[in-house]
């Protein structure tokens, strides 16, 4: 059997006393359709901020297709295939959509570096971000700005930056907070679109939407796994349920 | 869902920044005024070269400042660096020719930035403008101290420049070679510098001002691209210094001083900063305000100056071309309700 696509092993992350990834033990296969719940707090965004080099962890290793990246910087993972959507949108505000997906484009064919041609007559930058953003459905939306945008459109910008990567490793970060529910079928759309090799962790609250996409969940609470199984199965367990409901789970 | 293969070249965005490099209809003028100063101010072109140099030196700023987002203090060093250059090398007898000494001048300046970006640049915020200033009280006070080398306060002057092109003299009286040689380094630069600001790597600065963040987690090498940046930026500086060095024959640690730098920061928020042309308006806004100002109020005419700045930096945060795009976009705005 071949390495997993992404893996961790013993991940843990501490700030101060407070252990915000303990000892967690995590494994992403190619083309996986997986989904990491749990209640506020419970350390999902700093697994993600560990996975994508954001933060470095206190003790524990990260692998990528069993290659050790745990100290392999950010902006090399991204080159690696790791991308990712913000839990809160980070985007080139006063830039219009087109060159907010432009950037992300000219990083990855490597196009960024070039000085003395213009920026526009890489037609084929240009050409790849406008099918991307037809992807989102945002080609009517491409020459405004990103502060004249609503902020749901705003998120399938950013959905739009990270497949513009060309990843194959996709962590997404709450894709559908804030998106009004008329517009959230677009992202799940565009998710549904993916190549099927590529391996996405979406982490939500939505429940609809992580029961309709996921093929395996992980629960997380406290910092640690808690559980991690089909939907059917976390579906029926007891205990992920009293979590969720803030109680003790009893027996 | 595959759509059909459209040519998206077509698309009003994808237009839109395919166009956005080509020269609009209204950008010789500052050019073509420059030439009509020369025909119509003989008398001032001593004052019209120091302006040109003024407006290339804020266009480097502009570069650090205005586009990829780099707050510092401390332009100035590079200027000093490039007008100290040239000087020593004329006053020593080793190097007096203009054009190659503005490229020696560059190269120096550049090496400058390089090695104070590689350390600067790891820093942000108020701690890297503090950085910034202390580089430029650094070179400034080396240039105090080697006396032997740089004439200490007094400075060097006199310098020998030879002819321009081996022909046409620099006249410190009838500064008229000045002014059109200025004016031609002042073009090349701007060319430059435009060129690169509507690059892919131009872009990818202005990404980084808008949202380092965000720059890393598409894997750009940031830090790398603020350091070539702020070398290429000290080397105009460097040109500038220079060429100021050149067309006055001499160089003193003004050229390194905060004042200087200082000045040409007011004069880029003056203008417009990420603008391109900020530079250009903020120059003769500034000169013109200080030359009428100190005419009218000659004791205390700096108050005038900070008062409007007080107002720019309350009420205009784009400067003086901010304004003038705001109202411009009234206007179009209110043709096609």
């Amino acid at each position: 059997m071949t390495a997993p696509l992404l893996e961790t092993r013993a991940l843990s992350r501490n700030f101060g006393a407070l252990a915000a990834a303990r000892d967690i033990d995590f494994t992403l296969e190619a083309g996986a359709r997986h989904a990491l719940i749990g209640p506020n707090g419970a350390g999902k965004t700093t697994f993600v901020n560990l996975l994508t080099g954001v933060i470095t962890p206190t003790s524990g290793t990260i692998l990528m297709k069993g290659r050790d990246i745990t100290a392999v910087a950010q902006a090399e993972r991204v080159k690696l295939g790791i991308a990712r959507t913000f839990q809160i949108n980070r985007l080139f505000r006063r830039l219009s959509v087109l060159e907010n997906v432009y950037i992300a484009v000219a990083e990855r064919v490597g196009a960024a570096p070039s000085m003395f041609s213009p920026a526009g007559t890489r037609r084929d930058v240009v050409e790849e971000s406008m099918r991307l953003l037809e992807t989102v459905r945002l080609t009517g939306d491409a020459s405004r700005r990103i502060s004249e945008l609503p902020y749901g459109r705003q998120r399938l910008v950013e959905l739009a930056i990270a497949l513009g990567l060309g990843p194959e490793v996709l962590l997404l970060d709450e894709p559908a907070a804030g998106v009004p529910s008329a517009e959230s079928h677009i992202i799940l759309d565009a998710i549904d679109g993916l190549p099927r090799d590529i391996g996405v962790l979406i982490i939500d609250h939505d429940m609809d939407l992580v029961f309709r996409f996921a093929e395996r969940i992980t629960v997380m609470v406290s910092g640690a796994v808690f559980a991690t199984g089909s939907p059917r199965e976390i579906g029926a367990d007891a205990s992920v349920r009293a979590v969720y409901l803030g109680q003790r789970a009893h027996g | 869902m595959t759509p059909a293969p459209v040519d998206w070249s077509e698309h009003p965005a994808a237009a839109a920044m395919a166009r956005r490099h080509r020269l609009r209809a209204w950008e010789p003028i500052p050019w073509v005024a420059a030439l009509a100063f020369y025909f119509l101010f003989p008398k001032y072109l001593g004052f019209g070269t120091e302006l040109l140099i003024t407006v290339l030196f804020a266009i480097s700023l502009d570069l650090v400042l205005g586009y990829a987002g780099i707050v510092t203090l401390g332009q100035a060093a590079f200027f000093g660096a490039g007008a100290y250059t040239v000087g020593m090398l004329a006053k020593r007898g080793i190097w007096n020719e203009p054009i190659t000494g503005l490229i020696l001048a560059a190269l120096v300046a550049a090496a400058v930035g390089l090695g104070s970006g590689l350390v600067l640049l790891r820093t942000q915020g108020l701690t890297l403008l503090m950085l910034t200033l202390c580089t430029m009280a650094l070179l400034e006070e080396a240039a105090n101290l080697a006396h032997d080398y740089t004439g200490g306060f007094d400075g060097l002057d006199s310098l020998p420049i030879a002819p321009l092109l081996g022909r046409f003299e620099f006249n410190p009286l009838y500064p008229t070679t000045q002014y059109l040689y200025v004016l031609a380094v002042l073009f090349v630069c701007f060319v430059f510098v435009r060129t690169l600001i509507y690059s892919p790597f131009g872009q990818s600065l202005t990404g980084i001002r808008e949202n380092t963040l965000r720059m890393h987690a598409v894997g750009a090498p940031v830090r790398r691209r603020l350091v070539l940046c702020y070398a290429l930026s000290a080397a105009i500086a460097g040109v500038a210094g220079g060429v100021w060095a050149q067309a006055n024959a001499y160089v003193n640690l003004g050229t390194l001083g905060l004042d200087r730098a200082a000045t040409v920061l007011i004069i880029l928020v003056l203008g417009g900063y990420g603008r391109l042309y900020g530079a250009f308006v903020g120059a003769v806004a500034y000169m013109a305000l200080s030359h009428f100002l100190s005419k009218i109020y000659p004791t205390a005419w700096q108050l005038g100056l900070g008062l409007l700045l007080v107002v720019i930096a309350l009420f205009a945060r784009n400067g003086i071309l901010g304004i003038a795009e705001a109202a411009a976009h009234r206007l179009r705005t209110r043709a096609t309700p």
